[in-house]
């Protein structure tokens, strides 16, 4: 077939439209739409003791101001617990105003709308609100100090405690021929998309019907939510996601305050309202993600074997917990990675903090566990004085124990069932790739040159593609045209190219005739969202077993028409072709056209499909039963559970022993994920994962001072990595294909960020000899530990030229 | 108390001002930044904002040739001048059809870009570039890594950009 385009690099459709300035984001809608501004908090916890609109009446422009007081009925009520869990004993979440009471700086207090964004921040800086401040907690220590209280009804700042084990560790650690206990910490981080939220409201009075545009992953969900919230009737609501600027994780959460209110501002006013966070507003409002402490102990035999692993999590999850306890969950059950843990225990205790809120950003705890579990083999062949690669090696479940199970259960209530990998395969290609066999030559050469060279190495599997479900609707109109949707929401992944080649290499018709709408629920009412590595998973299999339909459809039509058996028939470039037999075929258009019996001819298309056009049989009704007019199919993918993609990626750096910078000089990526749609754009993903890796392990950090004050909420002084701190990176390839999907997809939207830290921070150990249990890592810091006679040395520990 | 009316007459100036190769007139508050007023004003919504204080160059623009991070701009300030926006990168062809310039070529062909919000600033800041050297000259990497050094992605990890900058400059040398 000429129009097999599965696993092409094909070039993406999206493209023309974004490269000349023809995107359509968020705050490129509603030209004229009243814009809203926002009071938010300074303090990060508080008491609201009086909110002074006074000074702002006089300002020209003035349209409406909002506080907690002009709320009522479900707005009035605390914002949804979006993920609810049995061990979320404490679940709090906020108010769309605040309420009394503020719990983090940037929590929304005031609304105000104006006739443009310069006016609303005029009058929004002249409310005078009075607080009385509160004792602040910041950090998983404080927390756990409990001295002061997020919410004085949760008294220890617990909000869970999830715990899960497969055996009786505690005797398998006292069995184990040896152990090593150790406690490490991870910083925060957050996704960061260079667009923030945004949210255009449009309430048509005569209609009774709102229309809301959202910068969001999940605009089914931002639909029922909004119904909800504002007492609207389902269908009375359309939530459209359009061209996003990025999404990594912040925009699945939902409903943002604004997501409500501004399409209330729009309903009482009766005008167009619009909002286009800034990015103050995202660092200090939108979420974070990464902060947890770790304490881990492990048994292990003579061969660096584990054969008992006890982990204690404590996890930040910021001022509420509208996302449940999602993150650490997937720390808990995908730290196991790729190997064999015979008896595991994982303890999260998931806190309170006077801070941002945490919910998933791209990995959404996966780098946190493979963190943990990477460091701990590290840790292990120290302490044996072997081979990392060896140590791992030994550790890996082997491509017979497929499928594999974890006895754990997964974010989506699942079990974590491996279902296809090979392990073995990826480590090899990462040692071949990374040259890791040649580190020492590595070594002395930058020792020549007056640096100290480092590798390091870490591996994961993901689960990707959770369900519950994705649904597809293709459609072939009488013009030629292919209409694809899906419901789930595009955040520059490539969709509208994916999907387009998988109903093309399907369907049998020209890429160019296809056109594929995501996240319009105009379009796609039921969707889940985009996360977890799950759109071409779900919404790919989804719109494939919807083409499927459509060309069982069409050739059961054409076999009809061409008197033909529907088994000698094919469909290729949009010909509908009895195999073999040049020139009796059927243009799939002409297929469309004769579905839809007409009685009206409006252009000479439709003529062909009258009612006196062909012969008919009167016997039969014009639409046999069980049929339907149109050729076009909805089909929906719902998985049994998550299908699992693993990798392994390899860090060479380089440090300079007189400034301790950190040089990443090489990265090597193995990736799998089972079979690749269009390998262009899952190295793209790759390549975009990796420089968020990075940034992760040497550069970004939400630093919060101890009152809770964020003192880096600018890309001054945030350092969001530019080209110059991406290293250049290598990727080899292995495709391990998912036996429970039909296209033999996995997801391969997190995997670049996953191993970053871990394997980066394995690197500089190796170069410095020194202990690294604390990351990111900053120059400043390294030379801090490497001047600190008390810092643990590694058994490994080599002569590094440090000055005395 | 004084009625505060930030967009009152004798706040606002008219600016006049080429964008794209066409004359643009508009009666604009004097505090209004360039970016909103191409936005806003004029309708060019392909420049975006990515974080109003001119670090991540989403917003760039070429004032007179030169690019500008037009967040830190005010509209005022470009009064006379000659603005190109990424909307005006291509050039119309003889049969009312577009030609890409180079640079859009090689973004599209190297897959440099994902979201595609930032792409603007770095499609302008890369064409000024490109067009300011000799072209017949084979572009080195420390001249790749300068055209795209300025400018914040946070979906590809710059690989592809800096492939699509090497990609566009030989097609301009090959052109010549």
């Amino acid at each position: 077939m000429t129009t097999k385009l599965f696993g092409e690099p094909v070039r993406r459709r999206e493209d023309a439209r974004l490269i000349t300035g023809r995107g359509r984001y968020l705050d490129d809608l509603g030209a004229g739409a009243l814009a809203a501004a926002f009071v938010r908090s300074p303090h990060a916890h508080a008491r609201v003791l009086d909110v002074d609109v006074e000074a702002a009446l006089d300002v020209e422009g003035l349209v409406a101001i909002y506080t907690y007081e002009d709320l009522s009925g479900p707005m009035a009520e605390p914002l949804p617990v979006l993920i609810p869990h049995p061990q979320l004993h404490a679940p709090r979440t906020g108010y769309p105003l605040a309420n009394g009471v503020v719990n983090h700086v940037g929590e929304p207090v005031v609304m105000v709308v104006a006739t443009d964004r310069y006016v609303a921040e005029d009058a929004a800086e002249r409310i005078v609100v009075t607080y009385e401040e509160l004792p602040v907690v910041v950090g998983v220590d404080a927390a756990r100090e409990a001295r002061a209280w997020v919410h004085e009804d949760v008294p220890d700042n617990v909000a869970a405690r999830h715990h899960q084990e497969t055996g009786d560790v505690e005797p398998a650690l006292a069995a184990a021929p040896h152990t090593l206990s150790f406690t490490q910490y991870i910083e925060r981080s957050a996704c960061t998309p260079l667009e923030g939220k945004g949210v255009l409201a449009r309430w048509d009075a005569d209609d009774g019907s709102l229309r809301v545009h959202s910068s969001t992953q999940a605009s089914t969900s931002v639909r029922a939510a909004i119904a909800a919230k504002l007492e609207l009737s389902l269908d009375r609501v359309e939530v459209i996601a359009p061209d996003v600027g990025g999404g990594f994780g912040v925009k699945i959460v939902h409903p943002w305050p604004e997501e409500l209110l501004v399409p209330m501002a729009a309903i009482r006013l009766g005008r167009e309202v619009k909002w286009a966070e800034d990015r103050r507003e995202h660092f200090v409002s939108s979420a974070h993600e990464r902060q947890q402490r770790q304490e881990i102990t492990v048994g292990y035999d003579d061969d660096g074997r584990v054969t008992a692993l006890d982990v204690h999590v404590w996890h930040d999850n910021g001022a509420y917990t509208p996302y449940g306890i999602i993150v650490p969950i997937v720390t808990a059950t995908q730290l196991v990675g790729p190997y064999v843990i015979p008896v595991y225990r994982v303890v999260v205790e998931s806190v309170y903090t006077n801070t941002v809120i945490v919910t998933p950003y791209r990995g959404a705890g996966r780098p946190q566990g493979c963190y943990a579990m990477e460091r701990t083999m590290d840790r292990i062949a120290d302490a044996l004085g072997l081979d990392r690669a060896d140590v791992r090696r030994r550790n890996l479940i082997t491509p017979d124990q497929f499928p594999y199970d974890h006895h754990l259960t997964f974010q989506d209530g699942r079990p974590v069932i491996y279902d296809s990998g090979d392990y073995p395969g990826l480590l090899d290609k990462l040692v071949a790739l990374v040259g890791w066999d040649e580190a020492e030559a590595l070594r002395a050469d930058a020792r020549a040159r007056g640096k100290l060279l480092g590798v390091g190495m870490a591996l994961y599997v993901e689960g990707t593609g959770p369900g519950p479900y994705e649904g597809g609707h293709v459609q072939v109109l009488g013009s030629g045209k292919v209409l694809v949707s899906t419901g789930l929401t595009s955040q520059g992944q490539g969709h509208e190219t994916v999907f387009a080649q998988i109903v093309a290499s399907e369907l049998g018709v020209p890429i160019d005739d296809v056109e594929v709408h995501t996240g319009d629920t105009r379009r796609f009412g039921y969707a889940v969202g985009t996360f977890a590595s799950r759109a071409a998973v779900m919404s790919g299999n989804a719109v494939a077993l919807a083409a499927r339909g459509v060309r069982e459809k069409a050739i059961r039509i054409a076999a009809e028409v061409l008197e033909a058996n529907p088994e000698d028939l094919e469909i290729d470039e949009g010909l509908v072709k009895v195999k073999g037999t040049p020139g009796a075929s059927v243009p799939l258009r002409t297929v469309a056209v004769l579905s839809n019996p007409l009685r009206y001819a409006f252009d000479e298309a439709a003529r062909q499909a009258t009612q006196f056009a062909g012969p008919g049989d009167d016997s039969k009704p014009p639409v046999a039963p069980g049929d339907a007019p149109g050729l076009e199919h909805r089909d929906y993918y719902s998985p049994i559970r998550s299908t699992f993609a693993s990798g392994a990626h390899a860090a060479v750096v380089e440090i300079d022993p007189r400034t301790w910078e950190i040089d990443v000089v090489r990265y090597a990526v193995v990736h799998d994920c089972g079979n690749v749609v269009n390998p262009m754009i899952v190295e793209g993903q790759v390549h975009g994962g990796v420089a968020q890796g990075v940034g992760g392990a040497l550069y970004e950090r939400m630093a919060y001072d101890a009152d809770g004050q964020l003192q880096n909420a600018s890309f001054m002084d945030f350092l969001m990595p530019y080209a110059s701190e991406v290293p250049d990176v290598v990727i080899d390839h292995q495709e391990t294909p998912s036996p429970l999907n039909p296209l033999g997809i996995k997801g391969a939207g997190e995997a670049g960020v996953i191993p970053g830290t871990a394997a980066i921070a394995s690197a500089i150990e190796d170069a410095t000899g020194r202990r690294i249990a604390s990351m990111p890592i900053s120059p400043t810091e390294l030379y801090d530990l490497m001047r600190d006679e008390t810092a643990e040395r590694t058994a490994a520990s080599q002569e590094t030229g440090v000055p005395a | 108390m004084t009625s505060v009316d930030a967009s009152r007459t004798d706040s606002e100036r008219t600016v006049r001002v080429t964008v794209n190769g066409v004359p643009r007139e508009a009666t604009v508050p004097v505090r209004r930044v360039l970016a909103d007023a191409l936005r806003d004003d004029l309708g060019l919504t392909g420049t975006h904002v990515g974080c109003a204080h001119g670090v991540c160059g989403s917003c760039t623009v070429l004032v007179d040739g030169d690019p500008v991070r037009s967040c830190l701009v005010l509209a005022v300030q470009v009064d006379g001048a000659e603005v190109t926006t990424v909307e005006g990168l291509a050039r119309e062809d003889h049969q009312g059809g577009q030609v890409l310039h180079p640079v859009q070529e090689a973004f599209r062909e190297c897959h440099a870009l994902q979201c595609g919000f930032c792409t603007p600033g770095f499609l302008v800041t890369i064409a000024a570039g490109l067009e300011a050297r000799d072209r017949s000259a084979e572009i080195t990497e420390e001249e790749v890594d300068e055209l795209v050094g300025g400018n914040l992605c946070r979906c590809t990890g710059y690989a592809n950009i800096k492939k699509a900058v090497r990609h566009a400059a030989a097609t301009m040398r090959d052109a010549q």
